[in-house]
């Protein structure tokens, strides 16, 4: 535990880090005097704001959260990434670790602290501070949340609520503690465990996230200042990696601000309503509860998941001759589904016929967000041993491990109720000949196999740069990385039981021989006797070592296979999911530039152009809803399809474990037999 | 880094006697009260172990009836080679000697461990140590043993007891200044080893005029050969079922990991499973543990002792040729009439010598045969109760486990 419990806390000083960083370049910026503070400063509200935005913010920001961080997610941290699962930990969250860190190196943290907590505090009098960022994050963020109404209107209630325990005084000016009531809102109902992690969680996630707003305002401020609108996130997402240029940037911005000023003010009033940084917040908690509701009743629906569809893989047959040979396999289905012409049907096909029903598969449901049961491997070296060899065991072995494999795979294919219903699936079940599959050729095996590892890992570059909003997928990505490595680790560990069982199995045998001729050269006869009689004990229990490593790999170590490559689709459907929100967010930034056009276009008083202008702002706005919905789709089609293969999942494991451990459980009961009938023979020597 | 350290490393390690297994080698020995020799303890020392021999008897010969020395291998050694080059003891098996301590492999895993520090978890970190310095207790243990097992025959030996070397080496309460063979002599042993092997196969080849050494002659050839080869497939046997075992280990852990991750239901289950696991592997490496105590070491065991036998059919074997060449000789000198007296003197030396092996060794080889049976006997009693004890044991476990899992289902 020591060692994971000093790889895990990064998290925390990370979600801290940016924070600070925000403020104190923030309040640099301010002190000195730039030209960003005095070009925004004209608007009225600004005097009070800054006293809330680095009064009481901090407060809860330095003091509450920071208690939180300290006691609860110290024991989230624990139970969660114990182990080399931090490592993901870490990539996700140490992301924006590195991009600020090249502005302010992380010994410094804990400067900014003392800083801001005083500074800031006098500093409000120069009515300069907060107010860009403030105003900016509040038209953005209302943009964004606008559509959700539950969200907002969330927000808002418990903006009220806040406003009314803590800030009695100071209501108009919610905006700012909207923050601080989520923040500490949440450790108080954390009285089941349960809800301490989630709770505890999104209080922990909001806060880089609410942090990092700051992050990205500033440093589009920066760079882009033209960005005032709803991508506070995707923004971050663009902006991330160019931190380090602030120093060019700074002059641009001071120049573009100008040109952000009238809409602010405009902004401002909208602005007032929707809170400034909570948003974020209740977005990350509602939508990780209100997703929870209707979770329950996925479930309830996967429970009806049965079909009555049995498919076999048998008979492998050898067709052809050299290399052109090839194998193929009975296909037989049973069934009463009425989408079928008959009760039981039989095709023969061929493994690169199995390989084409996926990539025809993948091609349709992938983009959709569906778990795709994978294949297995084409294995070159397998199959040509195969096609070379004669009547050998391991090429037999080979045989019987892909029919198994390939029945698996067709089994998990037909039990998803959406790729069922897929005319591909039917074909290749009833069809009697079926085109040939030919890119599969060049896409197989080892190949193919890259390149879907190639896919995964661009896009799981993208991922850090995605702002996960979602708490529940936040979690479950990591905890699909975790597994994945956890099961990769212990495939490699039964693989290599299966491999010292068949070694033990070999000695024994050779022993049992040994045995065998140390008793006939034994002198003594009942000694001789219960030699030999050893000897037969020694070969039957190689016998039991040979079955129970097949148990052992057919049971054990193909089902982790199976699942290795399961993770490695799940994680597919992760990443079109978010490359259905890159897709949306790139929208939401031309959009942003649309609008930016606009305002330049008001600004210079072209009223030619103008027409045009908004023209493009209405088809991009859209594009925006409609790349929206589709990510909410597919975010919920991901959803609906992890929930579904948890459940496959944990059956399966049962099943099979249960299976291996009866396995395990008959190879005892046949070894007493085999020693109790050998005790007596020991006993009479004499 | 990684240190020479734990209870298994660290540099003095105490070991008690175990008891039962120094009993399996030693079935029929008479346990005579005028003299008991046992290890009462041992200190490991990096490179050397340092055994108490402690000894208890009523022989006038002791100046106490108990007491106790500190000796190392090489002492043992020494007293073994003395045995072998005393003349009187031609007609006897000389008890073999115990095998060198031999920690090298162990100590080379842990070096491996150390520098694989880095690239693993604290638990599997601890869970590799805790497997390597079990296996270098159990060599330790097994060490300890052989010597006493090499003790305590001398001490039971009816005529072994009583020499003067061996009880130099009992009661001498300070170093024997023994040393080890140096080259020169290491290569002399050499010399005379090919010299012993290549006249032994001459001499085997002689037809023995005694059946009953004829007999045992052929049997203890063939007998050689085959326990050599069973007790290097036992060992192979052993070592791959350690495998497994530790395999199982690491199955458990990794098991426990995912149980501790994962956030469904499953997790219950797989906890469940790894509990299982670690307790069977327990149970697997005690069987392969229990297989190499009753099985590999007695084997092993009579490898050295049968080789024993040999070297005591050679030396007999030797004497018959020798006293064959003195009858002929003296057939030549009588026939020459020349140096007749010299030529009776020496057929009789011969002769005397010849016979006196014969006479004792016969009763050595059935010893021998008595010894051996009652040793395989009880030995694989032992085993066979052991490995039902073992698979019945496993079998609960899988039951109740199965028990719970199905219920959870």
């Amino acid at each position: 535990m020591a060692a994971s419990s000093e790889r895990s806390p990064p998290p925390f000083p990370d979600s801290e880090e940016p924070e600070l960083l925000e403020d104190s370049d923030e309040g640099a910026d301010a002190f000195t005097g730039t030209s960003i503070s005095e070009m925004d400063s004209p608007s009225p509200d600004s005097t009070k704001p800054p006293k809330d935005i680095f009064n009481e913010p901090l407060e809860d920001i330095f003091s509450d959260p920071l208690s939180n961080i300290n006691s609860e997610p110290q024991k989230k941290v624990d139970t969660k990434i114990p182990s080399p699962s931090s490592d993901e930990a870490v990539d996700l969250f140490s992301d924006p670790l590195d991009d600020d860190s090249e502005v302010v190196s992380s010994p410094e943290v804990q400067n900014p602290m003392p800083d801001l907590l005083n500074e800031p505090v006098q500093a409000p009098k120069s009515d300069v501070l907060g107010e860009p960022p403030v105003h900016k994050n509040a038209a953005r963020q209302q943009d964004i949340f606008e559509d959700p109404p539950k969200g907002s209107s969330k927000s808002s209630s418990v903006k009220k609520a806040a406003s009314a325990e803590l800030f009695s005084d100071e209501d108009e000016e919610d905006l700012f503690k909207e923050l601080p009531k989520v923040v500490t809102k949440k450790p108080q109902p954390s009285g089941p465990p349960v809800d301490v992690f989630t709770e505890v969680k999104s209080d922990v996630k909001v806060k880089p996230q609410v942090k990092d707003d700051p992050t990205d305002l500033f440093a589009e401020e920066a760079l882009t200042a033209p960005a005032p609108k709803p991508s506070a996130s995707s923004s971050s997402s663009r902006t991330n990696g160019v931190h380090s240029e602030e120093h060019d940037l700074f002059s641009e911005a001071t120049v573009e601000l100008s040109l952000d000023s009238p809409r602010n003010d405009r902004k401002k009033k909208d602005a007032v309503k929707p809170s400034v940084s909570a948003p974020v917040a209740p977005v990350a908690s509602s939508s990780s509860k209100a997703p929870s509701k209707t979770l329950e009743e996925l479930e309830e629906e996967e429970s009806e998941d049965t079909f009555d569809l049995n498919i076999s893989v048998t008979n492998p047959e050898k067709v052809g001759d050299g290399m052109n040979a090839y194998m193929a396999y009975k296909v037989s289905t049973q069934t009463s589904l009425t989408m079928f012409r008959s009760k039981t049907f039989t095709v023969r096909r061929r493994f690169s016929d199995f390989l084409g029903l996926y990539e025809k598969l993948s091609e349709k449901h992938l983009q959709n967000g569906y778990i795709v049961p994978p294949p297995p491997e084409k294995s070159i070296l397998g199959m040509t041993k195969v096609k070379v060899g004669k009547e050998d065991p391991s090429s037999a072995e080979f045989v019987e491990r892909r029919r198994a494999a390939l029945e698996r795979y067709l089994q998990r294919v037909v039990s998803h109720p959406s790729l069922l219903q897929d005319p591909d699936v039917r074909e290749f079940l009833e069809k009697e000949e079926l085109p040939r599959a030919v890119s599969t050729q060049a896409l197989s095996g080892a190949g193919f196999l890259k390149m879907l590892n190639k896919a995964t890992d661009a896009v799981s570059k993208m991922t850090i740069k995605m702002n996960e909003q979602d708490v529940w997928f936040d979690e479950k990505i990591q905890d699909v990385e975790n597994e994945e490595q956890h099961m990769r680790k212990l495939h490699v560990m039964v693989e290599s039981l299966v491999n010292h069982r068949k070694e033990l199995s070999g000695n024994t045998a050779v022993f049992a021989k040994s045995v065998a001729m140390l008793g006939s050269s034994e002198d003594n006869t009942a000694l001789s006797r219960a030699l030999s009689q050893l000897a037969e004990v020694e070969d039957r229990i190689e016998q039991l070592h040979q079955e129970q490593a097949a148990n052992d790999f057919f049971t054990f170590s193909e089902l982790l296979a199976d699942y290795i490559r399961l993770l490695g689709a799940v994680k597919g459907c992760f990443d079109q999911r978010m490359k259905a929100w890159q897709r949306w967010q790139d929208a939401e930034n031309m959009l942003q530039k649309k609008r930016e056009v606009e305002a330049k276009l008001l600004w210079a008083n072209k009223p030619d152009k103008l027409q045009q202008a908004k023209d493009e702002i209405a088809e991009w706005e859209a594009k925006v809803t409609q790349y929206e919905r589709e990510f909410e789709r597919i975010s919920a089609t991901v959803r609906k399809e992890v929930i579904r293969f948890d459940k496959e999942k944990a059956r399966d494991f049962k099943r099979q474990i249960i299976k291996y451990l009866e396995s395990l459980l008959n190879s005892q009961q046949q070894l007493i037999k085999y020693w109790e009938a050998f005790l007596p023979e020991a006993k009479a020597i004499a | 880094f990684f240190k020479l350290s734990g209870p298994a490393f660290s540099s003095q390690l105490k070991v008690c006697r175990d008891k039962p297994f120094f009993l399996s080698m030693n079935v029929d020995l008479q346990t005579d009260a005028t003299l008991q020799v046992d290890i009462s303890d041992a200190l490991s020392e990096r490179d050397k172990v340092k055994f108490t021999v402690h000894t208890k008897s009523t022989l006038p010969n002791f100046k106490q009836n108990e007491f106790s020395v500190v000796r190392q291998h090489e002492e043992f050694i020494w007293l073994h080679d003395s045995f072998v080059e005393n003349e009187e003891y031609a007609g006897y098996i000389i008890p073999p000697a115990p095998p060198r301590p031999d920690f090298d492999a162990s100590r080379e895993k842990l070096q491996k461990l150390g520098e694989g520090e880095g690239s693993m978890t604290k638990e599997e970190f601890t869970k590799m140590k805790q497997e390597l310095e079990a296996e270098y207790l159990a060599i330790f243990k097994k060490t300890v043993a052989m010597h006493e097992v090499f003790l305590c025959r001398v001490a039971a030996h009816p005529v072994l007891r009583k020499d003067l070397n061996f009880h130099v080496f009992l009661e001498y309460n300070q170093d024997l200044s023994v040393r080890g063979k140096n080259k020169k002599e290491k290569l002399e042993d050499f010399f005379k080893n090919v010299v012993k092997s290549a006249d032994g196969v001459l001499v085997a080849g002689v037809k023995d005029v005694d059946d009953f050494f004829e007999h045992e002659k052929t049997f203890l050839l063939e007998y050689h050969n085959r326990v050599k080869d069973s007790s290097a497939k036992s060992d192979r046997m052993i070592r791959s079922h350690k495998s497994a075992a530790d395999d199982i280990n690491r199955i458990a852990s990794t098991l426990y990991t995912l149980g501790t991750q994962d956030s469904t239901d499953l997790c219950k289950f797989f906890l469940k499973v790894s509990e299982l696991f670690e307790k069977t592997r327990k149970i697997e490496a005690r069987v392969a543990a229990d297989e190499d105590l009753k099985l590999a070491d007695l084997l092993k065991y009579y490898l050295r002792e049968s080789q024993a036998a040999k070297d005591l059919l050679y030396r007999r074997g030797r004497a018959l040729v020798d006293y064959e060449n003195a009858n002929k000789a003296l057939d030549k000198a009588r026939a020459k009439n020349k140096d007749v007296l010299q030529a009776e003197t020496t057929q009789q030396v011969c002769c005397q010598k010849f016979e006196k092996i014969s006479e004792s060794a016969k009763q050595e080889l059935i010893d021998f045969k008595t010894r051996r049976v009652a040793a395989f006997r009880k030995n694989l009693v032992e085993l066979a109760e052991l490995e039902l004890k073992h698979a019945k044991g496993n079998l609960q476990l899988l039951q109740s486990c199965l028990g719970v899992l199905k219920g959870d289902t």
